[in-house]
């Protein structure tokens, strides 16, 4: 399985083995780590999934649709490498990616 | 919080799922149950219209989180498993069967019923409703291809169903008894879009209409309408509203109005029991406190916060502009704020572009939106509203201009 690395705002890592299929988000969120809130669960209606992709794996990850991009321009602290976690499917080529969580998602 | 060392939670949903985890998180030690009637741990039902009934997403996808973390939590999930009396002077709950579980604070969670077809023939094979996973099991192996749905009840639920029922291949008519659908939950304007959208998909659709009786032998063959119509239907899904699940508060003598009444705090009127979630009526504090019984995750989540951080005594959170989506064919609804009172709307974007926001006002005050594949402007105005900012319905109307920029410049 894809190992994904989960770096908390005040630096905590998770290192975790995430099943292809599942996204970013249900990584974290079946896993209990803190840092992504991800209210509607998944349906790209809340923007409380934001990430950032360490800019090595920003190519690998693809862009982000419209819909998200308009979602990202109101997180809080977006950057160019802000992602909604939901919208990133884990395949076996972003086994060792890195993601940061904000300080909030709210 | 000292002397609370057990914490029964009633219904084992998104709101109690959510109670029972931000408990442990917050730092919750203490013996904490989880009591659901439905076999599984708690799941989320909006894809239950839309994602699950199609197919596309499975069971695990639904849970809120896998069972082992409940474990790991020390956080005990009893399953199947019915409460049927509160004894508020001694402090417990009696269970089906008869074992009793003492608290020290209870938090209900008991959610909402979907409302049954109040017409004869409601019982008959083919005939549903939809709110629970059993529910949509059931429906879906009679899904095929070329049945005939027959979807009473034109509000969310009911046009989600019909979306995924055409994206299926089956012959769909909704029967709605105002003249448009979505009538309590969006504007008019919003509503036509939808009615238009559906029916270019094929949807059938009687307004204006009574069912009055389901007909069949055994299994439904039509419905019947007031003015002696038939609507063959081999499938019937009722999306006619909910009940709030009260009747254990109710007998426990607690204040329920149409849902369990609770002060900012979560708190009933007993103060070692909290009600959250579909069956709570609160005070909402972006809409001066008015008291409202919300139905949606927004208000699941939020009100799993709040009992969280007062049986904790910690800092409650900062209370969202109430919201909730819709999945309809490839449109996305997001709805911010409460819309009752308003006297204006503004539209951004355009309706034959599939990508519009409806802006409600009340005199000067922005209260609500809609927005359909819009999200920016969605969450421009949740904030515009969370935050009391000052917007004139010109600005929002001026394409122009970002919605980023209007909300950066929206004065307080
Ligand atoms: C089909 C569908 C689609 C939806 N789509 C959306 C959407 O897109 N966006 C959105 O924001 N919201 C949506 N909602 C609404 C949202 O899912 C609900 O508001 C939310 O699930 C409410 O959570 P709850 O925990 O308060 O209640 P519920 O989910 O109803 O959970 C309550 C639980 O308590 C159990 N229970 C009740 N009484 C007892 C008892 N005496 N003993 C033991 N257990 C008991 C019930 O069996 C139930 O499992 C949708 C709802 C449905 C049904
Ligand atoms: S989980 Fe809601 S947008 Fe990602």
């Amino acid at each position: 399985m894809p190992k994904i690395t989960y770096i908390e705002h005040d630096g905590k890592e998770h290192v975790l083995e995430v099943a292809s299929g599942l996204s970013v988000m249900e990584g974290a969120v079946k896993n209990a780590v803190p840092g992504i809130d991800a209210d509607c669960g998944g349906a790209c209606a809340c923007a409380t999934c934001h990430v950032y992709v360490d800019p090595a794996w920003k190519e690998k990850t693809g862009d982000p649709s419209s819909m998200e991009m308009s979602m990202l321009d109101f997180a809080e602290g977006v950057e160019d490498n802000s992602r909604l976690s939901c919208q990133i499917k884990v395949t076996p080529e972003l086994d060792g990616l890195i993601v940061r969580m904000p300080k909030s998602q709210h | 919080m000292s002397d609370i060392a057990r914490i029964v939670i009633l219904g084992a949903g998104q709101a109690g799922g959510e109670a029972a985890q931000r408990l442990r998180t917050g730092g919750f030690k203490g013996e904490l149950t989880l009591i659901g009637e439905e076999p599984y741990p708690p799941y989320q039902r909006p894809p239950l219209s839309k994602k699950y009934l199609s197919g596309e997403m499975d069971l695990e996808h639904l849970l809120l989180r896998p069972p082992a973390l409940y474990e790991e939590e020390n956080i005990a999930v009893l399953k199947g498993v019915r409460a049927v009396w509160v004894d508020r002077t001694t402090r417990r709950v009696r269970l089906e069967g008869g074992r009793e579980l003492p608290y020290d604070a209870l938090i209900l969670a008991t959610g909402a019923r979907a409302r049954k077809l109040p017409v004869a023939g409601a019982d008959l094979g083919g005939v549903f409703v939809l709110r629970t996973i059993a529910d949509v099991d059931a429906i879906q192996k009679q899904f095929q291809p070329g049945a005939k749905l027959a979807v009473i009840g034109a509000g969310f639920i009911g046009l989600e169903a019909a979306a995924i029922g055409r994206k299926m291949g089956l012959d769909v008519t909704v029967i709605e008894a105002a003249a448009r659908p979505l009538a309590r939950v969006v504007s008019p304007e919003t509503a036509g879009f939808y009615l238009d959208e559906h029916a270019a998909h094929g949807v059938r659709f009687a307004l204006s209409a009574m069912p009055v009786i389901i007909k069949g032998a055994e299994r439904v063959r039509a419905v019947g309408m007031s003015d002696g119509a038939e609507i063959a239907a081999d499938i019937v899904i009722a999306g006619i509203g909910i009940t709030p699940e009260t009747s254990l508060a109710q007998h426990a003598g607690l204040h329920v109005d149409d849902g369990i009444i609770v002060d900012r705090a979560a708190r009933t009127s007993d103060h070692a029991i909290y009600a959250i979630g579909d069956c709570a009526k609160r005070p909402v504090h972006h809409y001066r406190d008015r008291l409202c019984r919300l139905e949606s995750v927004h208000n699941a989540i939020e009100g799993a916060k709040v009992v969280a951080a007062t049986i904790l005594g910690q800092e409650p959170p900062h209370e969202e502009a109430p919201w909730f989506w819709s999945d309809q064919y490839d449109l996305k609804l997001q709805i911010a704020g409460l819309f009752s009172g308003y006297d204006r709307i503004v539209r951004r974007g355009e309706l034959k572009d599939r990508a519009f926001a409806h802006f409600y006002f009340a005199g000067e005050r922005l209260i609500a939106v809609d927005a359909v594949n819009k999200p920016g402007e969605y969450l421009g105005a949740k904030r515009l509203i969370e935050k009391d900012l000052k917007v004139s319905p010109e600005t929002l109307a001026d394409n122009s201009v970002p919605m980023k920029t209007i909300v950066a410049n929206a004065g307080s």
